[in-house]
C-alpha cells in the first residue's frame, strides 16, 4: 500500500510554505530519517526527513513551487516490494484534513473526532465555591490569651502529632527555634527528621518540598519571610500550584509555603513587601492571610490538612500581639471564609492580615464620630469569600477596602471591582482605597511612616465615603 | 564541533540475550513513537511545542532497566521517551500530544506535562531545571519515610547551569538522599553548543565541590548505560547519598519541532547517526551474538509499527476534553477538618 508524504507544518503558526528543493527522485530508495526535502517556512528552511521506508514513486508537488498548504500530499510512497507504476495520492492534494500513513484508519479517525461547528464554543460557567460555615463554639468555651506566634507553633505541633507525614523545613527552624521563634521547641519534641534546618537556598528547598509533596508527604515550608521566596516563586507556581490541572487531577501538591509577608519595622525595600495580590492571582494555590491568634491557629491547621498548595502570609509586626484563643481539641477554621469582626450600619472596612487592626481601631475612633463601621476580617485572599462583603455592602452601601500593599492591580481593587459589578445599585458611593503608597518601602523613619497605611487613613477614607451622608 | 559521544572499547557484553531484546525493542518503540509525533505535528494534529527524543534512546531505556518497583522518575520536557520506558501507555502518551480527553492529562497538559503516579513518573517539568529540586524531593521522601526507593531526576547539558541544579546538589548531599542525576548531555542546550554555555564542559564533574561522586557515561551504548546506571543506583540505595551520571548523547532532530537546526552541520547528525546509533549498535551486537536474525528483528519492527499505529489511531480519535473539564482539577475539592 502506497503511503501519501505530506507537507509537514514546522512551527507552531506555520499554514504554507515553499517547497524549495526535492533531495531525492523518483524511483530512490526512502529510509526513515533521510532527508527527503527542503522547506521554506515563514521563520527559517527546515530539512523534511522521511518517516516512512519505501521507494519514492512519484513527485506529486516539483520543487520551486510556493503556497503548498501543509497537509496536501507533496509525494508518494510506494511500500517495498509495490509497483511503483501505480502508486497514486490517495486524496486529492487540496485536502486540508490530516491523515495517518494507513489512509483506512484516517477516514475512522476523522469521523471520530468531533467538528467545532460553532467557531466559537460557549465557555462553560465557572462552578461557584461551595459556602463554608465558621464552626460554633461549644456554650461555655473558655478562651486563653494566645501570641499569634505560639498559636502558629501550636496549630503545627498539633498537626504534626496527629500525622506522621506533616514535617516542617526552612531556614533555621530548627536548632535556632524559629529566626522569629514561630518553631519554638519543635525540634525537641519531633527531631531533626521532621523539622529540618536548610541551607539558605530558597529555590532549592522550595522545590524540594514540592517533590517531596508530590512524593505524599505534607511538608510546611517555612520562608524567613515572603521577600525571600521571590527566589522560589516559580516552583511556588509553576510546580506547586499549576501540577494538578496539568496532570489532569492525577498529581496533587499538600504543602504550606509560610512565613512573615508584609512590612516588617525599618529593614527597607526588600525586607518589605506585601505579596497578598502576587499569590492570590494564581489558580491552583489557596492564600490565606490571617490576623489574631485564633484564625491563625485554626487556618494553619485547615491549611495542613488541605490537600493543595497554600500560600499562608503570616505578619512579624503580628507575632507578638495577644488574642483569645478558644481552649478546644483541634480549633479548625474553614478556608475561604471572611468574618465580619465588629458590626455596623453606615460603612464597611475590609481588611485582611494586619489592617485588620487598624480597621478595627477606625471603626472605633469612626464610632465617636457617630459613623458606625462594619470591620470584615478577609483571613482568605483566594477563594475569596465575596458574599460576606456584599452581604454587608447592602448593608451599608458604602465601602473601603484596606490593605498594606500598594494600591495598582491590588486586593482592594479585585474587591471594588467584584462589589461595583455585583452591588451597583446598593452603593451610595464610590468605593475607596487605604493602601501603602507607590514608592519602594523608604528605611528613614518619618518616610516609612508616611509610606505605610494605618488607622488614620481609615478613618478619613470613612469619612469621605461617607460624606454628605449624615 | 561538538565532541562526539565516547566510542567506548567494547568490553565483553553482560546482558543476556531476554534483555538485549527487551532493549531492542524498548528503544524502537521510543524511537518508532517520536517519528510518528513528528508525523503528526506536521500534519498539525500536535501543536505548540513538541521535543523529540530521537537519537537519546538508549539513556532512558538503560537506566530504567536499573530500576525496582517504587523507584521514581522526573525528567524536564523532552520526556516521551521516559514515559514510554517508564511503561506508561503509548495511547495515553500520543492522546495527550493531541490533546484529546484520552491523554494521561486529559488533554489539559501537552507534551511538556504528563505524570503516573501509578509507573512512579512525576512529570514532565517545562521550566528548565525545575525536576533537579523536585526530584530530590521525591529523594526526601524515601529518605523520610525510610524505605530503601531511589529518584532518577534527568536534565540535559542547557539545565545544568540553572542555579537550582546546585542548591539541590547541596542539600541531597548534605543529607544523603538517594538520588540519581541522570545528565543527558545532548551537546547543545536548545542552538547553543556546550562548548559556548558551559565553562566545564565535562559536566559529571560539576558535583565535586558538594562531594558528589560523577561518572562519564557512553549514552549511546544501552548496555553501557545500564552498567553504569546499576552502580549509581546500587550507591543511592545503599545510603551513601547522591550520584551523578553524565550521558554523552545526541540528539538527531532540532530542539523542538520548529528548529532547523542550522547551528550543527548535516554531516555531524550523519556521522552519529551512521557510527554511533544506539539502536543500530545493539541490533549489529545482537546479529553477532546469534540471539536474533534479521528476520527476528523484523518481526518486532512490525510489532513495534503495529503499537505506534494504533497509538496514533487512539490519539486522532479521542474526542477533544469537554468543555467542563476547563474547570476541573484547578483544586482537590475535599472537606477539610
Amino acid at each position: 500500500m502506497s503511503v501519501d508524504i505530506l507537507m509537514p507544518a514546522l512551527s507552531p503558526t506555520m499554514e504554507e510554505g515553499t517547497l524549495s528543493k526535492w533531495l531525492k527522485k523518483e524511483g530512490d530508495a526512502i529510509r526513515s530519517g533521510d532527508v527527503i526535502a527542503e522547506i521554506e517556512t515563514d521563520k527559517a528552511t527546515m530539512e523534511v526527513e522521511a518517516v516512512d521506508e519505501g521507494v519514492l514513486a512519484k513527485i506529486v508537488v516539483p520543487e520551486g513551487t510556493e503556497n503548498v498548504k501543509v497537509n496536501a500530499v507533496i509525494a508518494v510512497l510506494a511500500a517495498d516490494g509495490e509497483d511503483v507504476t501505480k502508486a497514486a495520492p490517495s486524496r486529492p492534494k487540496a485536502d486540508k484534513a490530516g491523515a495517518v500513513s494507513d489512509a483506512d484508519s484516517v477516514k475512522e479517525a476523522k469521523q471520530a473526532v468531533p467538528e467545532q461547528e460553532d467557531p466559537k464554543p460557549k465557555t462553560p460557567e465557572q462552578p461557584r465555591a461551595a459556602v463554608v460555615k465558621d464552626p460554633s463554639l461549644p456554650e461555655g468555651t473558655t478562651f486563653t490569651d494566645t501570641t499569634v506566634r505560639d498559636a502558629l507553633r501550636d496549630a503545627m505541633a498539633e498537626e504534626m502529632r496527629k500525622d506522621e507525614r506533616v514535617f516542617v523545613m526552612g531556614e533555621e527552624v530548627a536548632q535556632y527555634q524559629g529566626a522569629y521563634k514561630v518553631t519554638r521547641e519543635l525540634l525537641q519534641e519531633f527531631g531533626d527528621r521532621r523539622v529540618v534546618d536548610t541551607p539558605i537556598t530558597e529555590h532549592g528547598f522550595a522545590g524540594l518540598g514540592v517533590g517531596a509533596a508530590f512524593a505524599g508527604l505534607r511538608p510546611i515550608v517555612e520562608f524567613m519571610t515572603f521577600n525571600f521566596a521571590m527566589q522560589a516563586i516559580d516552583q511556588i507556581i509553576n510546580s506547586a500550584a499549576k501540577t494538578l490541572y496539568m496532570s489532569g487531577g492525577q498529581m496533587g501538591c499538600p504543602i504550606v509555603f509560610r512565613g512573615p509577608n508584609g512590612a516588617a519595622s525599618r529593614v527597607g525595600a526588600q525586607h518589605s513587601q506585601d505579596y497578598s495580590a502576587w499569590y492570590a492571582q494564581i489558580p491552583g494555590l489557596k492564600v490565606i492571610a490571617p490576623y489574631d491568634a485564633a484564625d491563625a491557629k485554626g487556618l494553619l491547621k485547615a491549611a495542613i490538612r488541605d490537600p493543595n498548595p497554600v500560600v499562608f502570609l503570616e505578619h512579624e509586626l503580628l507575632y507578638g500581639q495577644s488574642f483569645p484563643v478558644p481552649d478546644v481539641d483541634d480549633y479548625i477554621v474553614p478556608i475561604g471564609k471572611a468574618a465580619v469582626k465588629r458590626e455596623g450600619t453606615d460603612v464597611t472596612l475590609v481588611a485582611h492580615s494586619r489592617m485588620v487592626g487598624f480597621a478595627l481601631q477606625a471603626a472605633e475612633r469612626l464610632a465617636e464620630e457617630g459613623i458606625s463601621a462594619e470591620v470584615i476580617d478577609l483571613r482568605t485572599l483566594r477563594p475569596l469569600d465575596t458574599d460576606t462583603v456584599i452581604e454587608s455592602v447592602k448593608k451599608t452601601n458604602r465601602l473601603v477596602c484596606c490593605e498594606e500593599g500598594w494600591r495598582f492591580m491590588g486586593v482592594g481593587a479585585e474587591i471594588a471591582a467584584t462589589v461595583v459589578a455585583e452591588a451597583f445599585d446598593w452603593l451610595d458611593a464610590p468605593p475607596v482605597r487605604v493602601h501603602q503608597k507607590d514608592v519602594p518601602l523608604p528605611y528613614a523613619a518619618n518616610l516609612e511612616a508616611l509610606s505605610l497605611p494605618n488607622a488614620d487613613d481609615i478613618v478619613e477614607a470613612a469619612r469621605k465615603v461617607c460624606e454628605g451622608a449624615f | 564541533m561538538a565532541t562526539k559521544p565516547k566510542s567506548a572499547k567494547k568490553a565483553p557484553i553482560k546482558a543476556t540475550k531476554a534483555e538485549m531484546l527487551a532493549f531492542y525493542r524498548e528503544m524502537l518503540l521510543i524511537r518508532r513513537f517520536e517519528e510518528k509525533a513528528g508525523q503528526l505535528y506536521g500534519m498539525g494534529k500536535i501543536a505548540g511545542f513538541c521535543h523529540l527524543y530521537i537519537g537519546q534512546e538508549a539513556v532512558v531505556t538503560g537506566m530504567q532497566a536499573c530500576l525496582k518497583e517504587g523507584d521514581q522518575v522526573i525528567t524536564g520536557y523532552r520526556d516521551h521517551g521516559h514515559m514510554l520506558a517508564c511503561g506508561m501507555d503509548p495511547n495515553g502518551v500520543m492522546a495527550e500530544l493531541t490533546g484529546r480527553i484520552g491523554g494521561l492529562s486529559r488533554g489539559k497538559g501537552g507534551s511538556m506535562h504528563m505524570f503516573s503516579k501509578e509507573k512512579n513518573f512525576y512529570g514532565g517539568h517545562g521550566i528548565v531545571g525545575a525536576q533537579v529540586p523536585l526530584g530530590t524531593g521525591l529523594a526526601f521522601a524515601n529518605k523520610y519515610r525510610g524505605n530503601d526507593n531511589v529518584s532518577l531526576a534527568y536534565f540535559g547539558d542547557g539545565a545544568a547551569n540553572q542555579g537550582q541544579v546546585y542548591e539541590a546538589f547541596n542539600m541531597a548531599s548534605l543529607w544523603k538522599l538517594p538520588v540519581v542525576y541522570v545528565i543527558e548531555n545532548n551537546m547543545y542546550a536548545m542552538g547553543t553548543s556546550v562548548e559556548r554555555h558551559a565553562s566545564e564542559t565535562e559536566l559529571y564533574k560539576r558535583g565535586i565541590s558538594f562531594e558528589i561522586e560523577g561518572e562519564e557515561v557512553d549514552g549511546m551504548d544501552v548496555l553501557a548505560v545500564r552498567e553504569a546506571g546499576e552502580k549509581a543506583v546500587k550507591h543511592a540505595r545503599s545510603g551513601k547519598g547522591p550520584y551523578i551520571l553524565e550521558m554523552k548523547t545526541y540528539r538527531y532532530r532540532g530542539h523542538s519541532m520548529s528548529d532547523p537546526a542550522k547551528y550543527r552541520k548535516r554531516e555531524e547528525v550523519d556521522d552519529i547517526r551512521s557510527h554511533h546509533d544506539p539502536i543500530e549498535g545493539l541490533k549489529s551486537q545482537i546479529i553477532e551474538l546469534g540471539h536474533a536474525t534479521e528476520d527476528d528483528l523484523k518481526k518486532i519492527d512490525n510489532e513495534i509499527k503495529a503499537i505506534v499505529k494504533e497509538a496514533a489511531d487512539f490519539s486522532l480519535e479521542s474526542p477533544e476534553p469537554d468543555a467542563s473539564e476547563l474547570w476541573t482539577d484547578v483544586l482537590i475539592e475535599e472537606a477539610v477538618g
